[in-house]
């Protein structure tokens, strides 16, 4: 009935709705859509001076190229470990916090503090703490453990994983917490006088109403798990430890070696799986969506 | 009544785990500031493995380890008087910081308010393949977009210029993704009514979804803020002169060199968005409140 009523909207209204896109499109196709053209077209080129169409030989070497290899493995098992525990372990904060307790917004401060302190002094505060001989390694050593060298060994990974859940999870928390906030309590106190346990609340009531806000945080999530690499690359510069080498460092050597052919094919393979990841969201949602209705 | 106290306990338990953990969160920020008001001695004793490691000439280094230190021995504002008054280089990179960021989250968000009315109003099937653009384009990590931005930078001339920076950022389609996603769920019935009074398109957009979306567009704004202002990869490819560089990058250059500066530097640097903070903390809590799904 409302989308009926919609339609038949003054064709006026309907166009000031169309032009109202149309700035931010604009700017859009000037400033990333037509040059992520260009993009697609160096990597199907040999190169930018001759304009030779080569098909997927530039794919074909950047698979061949071992860097590439090892930072789409790291970039991919980053994002694949950290994502989820960011949602799984904000929403479990949050359910945490649905408790009656005391100075509850003082903690939710707290957890949103990550968001003040500038990205570079962080990373001076994440540098000793993982220095060698710094403070986790000195209380390891107090417990009796041995020290670990934390950057240059295969716990590189470790530390990515911490510094993200340390700045993302506060602002996915108070997702979490309003979403929560916003189921209707009658639902939960008809379960409750039903005798349905804590867990089965949780599960077949609250994820429910939860679902949309989940996907929410985990596109969220996904986003930061990129951007994170301001903080590792700060930290640990253009050519780390074997197992802190993400993608984006491949990118940016790419860049400054200027093989434009290398990087440009490295950018669409990456689109496509972007493509194909939200394409997968988007469908899980449609059906969450008939779910709930 | 047993119920009652096991419910106690469990909560006593949580109440200590949940303030651990915010301690956990906030200790970085108290550090950075703590460390700010330490002369430089007892930097050097704190941090001395660490410097040696980093730049190995000039400074002797004092203790083996690295510690980690919340309480200064003498508190002191010399690292304060270095960074306001005794070099303008980095009041002048603060300013660049401003130069850049402000226009970028204003003019995002302008933007941003005028296409997510675009958005939220009359969908149809043209709108939602250019707002599934948006969601791809968003996720893209810097280097995704960078030989694009390098390419436009240079063929528009602005290469080595703010605008490099600055006009991609303004059509950086975030913001626009998040409150398409909240003017979306304004209920049809409120600009109904407001159809009926007579009120044209425009009016509903300022007289209807921005004073709804208020607590939105400040947390959105903040988001953008914060993001901008911490930028490190955009000036050092887009702009090769240092000079116009904002703090951000030079902030992460003194961390080799003067750490007890470095923790100064970034205590001031940290000023615009604590206060930014103490303004909006409150819309940042219930700001995206109905925030869920994707596509909005």
């Amino acid at each position: 009935m409302k989308k009926r009523k919609d339609q038949c909207g003054r064709r006026g209204e309907r166009i000031f709705s169309n032009i109202c896109v149309m700035p931010s499109l604009i700017g859009v196709l000037i400033f990333f859509l037509i040059p992520f053209g260009i993009v697609v077209y160096y990597s199907v080129i040999n190169n930018p001076i001759i304009h030779d169409f080569v098909g997927l030989e530039n794919y074909k070497r950047l698979m061949e190229t071992i860097a590439f290899r090892k930072a789409a493995a790291n970039t991919a098992s980053f994002s694949l470990i950290s994502v989820p525990l960011a949602v799984i372990l904000s929403l479990w904060m949050a359910v945490l916090l649905e408790r009656d307790i005391p100075g509850k917004s003082v903690v939710r401060t707290f957890f949103l503090s990550p968001l003040m302190v500038p990205t570079a002094s962080v990373v001076l505060v994440w540098q000793v703490l993982f220095h060698t001989n710094g403070t986790l390694n000195q209380i390891i050593e107090t417990f009796g453990g041995g020290s670990i060298d934390w950057m240059k060994s295969s716990h590189g990974q470790t530390i990515i994983i911490v510094m993200f859940l340390w700045k993302n999870m506060g602002y996915n928390m108070i997702l979490f917490m309003s979403a929560l906030a916003s189921i209707p309590r009658d639902i939960i106190e008809v379960a409750k006088l039903e005798g349905a346990s804590g867990w089965y609340q949780f599960v077949h009531i609250k994820l429910r109403y939860l679902s949309p806000t989940i996907l929410f945080v985990l596109i969220l999530s996904l986003i930061n798990s990129f951007k994170i690499f301001r903080e590792v690359y700060l930290l640990t510069g253009d050519y780390p430890y074997d197992k802190m080498y993400m993608l984006q460092h491949f990118m940016n050597n790419t860049f400054n070696s200027l093989d434009y052919q290398k990087l440009s094919s490295a950018a669409v393979l990456f689109s496509l799986i972007m493509i194909v990841i939200v394409a997968i969201l988007l469908a899980i949602e449609n059906h969450l969506g008939k779910d709930v209705e | 009544m047993n119920k009652r106290k096991k419910e106690k306990i469990l909560n006593t338990f949580v109440l200590i785990f949940a303030v651990t953990a915010a301690f956990l969160f906030l200790m970085p920020t108290v550090l950075t500031i703590a460390n700010s008001f330490m002369t430089s001695t007892e930097i050097s004793a704190n941090y001395g493995a660490m410097l040696e490691n980093m730049t190995e000439d000039k400074k002797t280094y004092i203790s083996d380890s690295v510690n980690l230190k919340f309480i200064p021995d003498k508190v002191t504002f010399d690292q304060y008087k270095n960074v306001l008054l005794k070099n303008p280089d980095y009041l002048m990179k603060f300013w660049n910081s401003i130069l850049l960021t402000v226009p970028i989250t204003v003019f995002q968000m302008l933007l941003a308010i005028i296409t997510s009315y675009g958005f939220s109003r009359y969908p149809n099937k043209f709108k939602n393949i250019i707002f599934f653009t948006y969601i791809i384009l968003m996720i893209m990590p810097y280097q995704v977009t960078l030989v694009p931005n390098f390419l436009v930078a240079e063929k528009f001339n602005i290469l080595n210029t703010r605008w490099a920076i600055i006009l991609p950022g303004i059509f950086s389609p975030f913001s626009v993704f998040l409150l398409s996603k909240v003017m979306k769920r304004i209920p049809a019935s409120y600009v109904e009514a407001a159809k009926l009074d007579g009120a044209s398109e425009f009016q509903i957009l300022t007289k209807i979804h921005v004073p709804l979306c208020k607590g939105a567009i400040v947390s959105i704004a903040m988001l953008v803020f914060i993001d901008y202002w911490n930028m490190v990869e955009q000036p050092l490819i887009l702009m090769k002169d240092a000079y116009m560089h904002p703090l951000s990058v030079f902030l992460s250059q003194i961390n080799t060199g003067d750490i007890g500066l470095a923790f100064a530097v970034g205590t001031v640097y940290m000023v615009p968005t604590i206060l930014m903070f103490l303004y909006g903390e409150d819309y940042l809590l219930e700001g995206i409140t109905y925030s869920g799904g994707i596509k909005g």
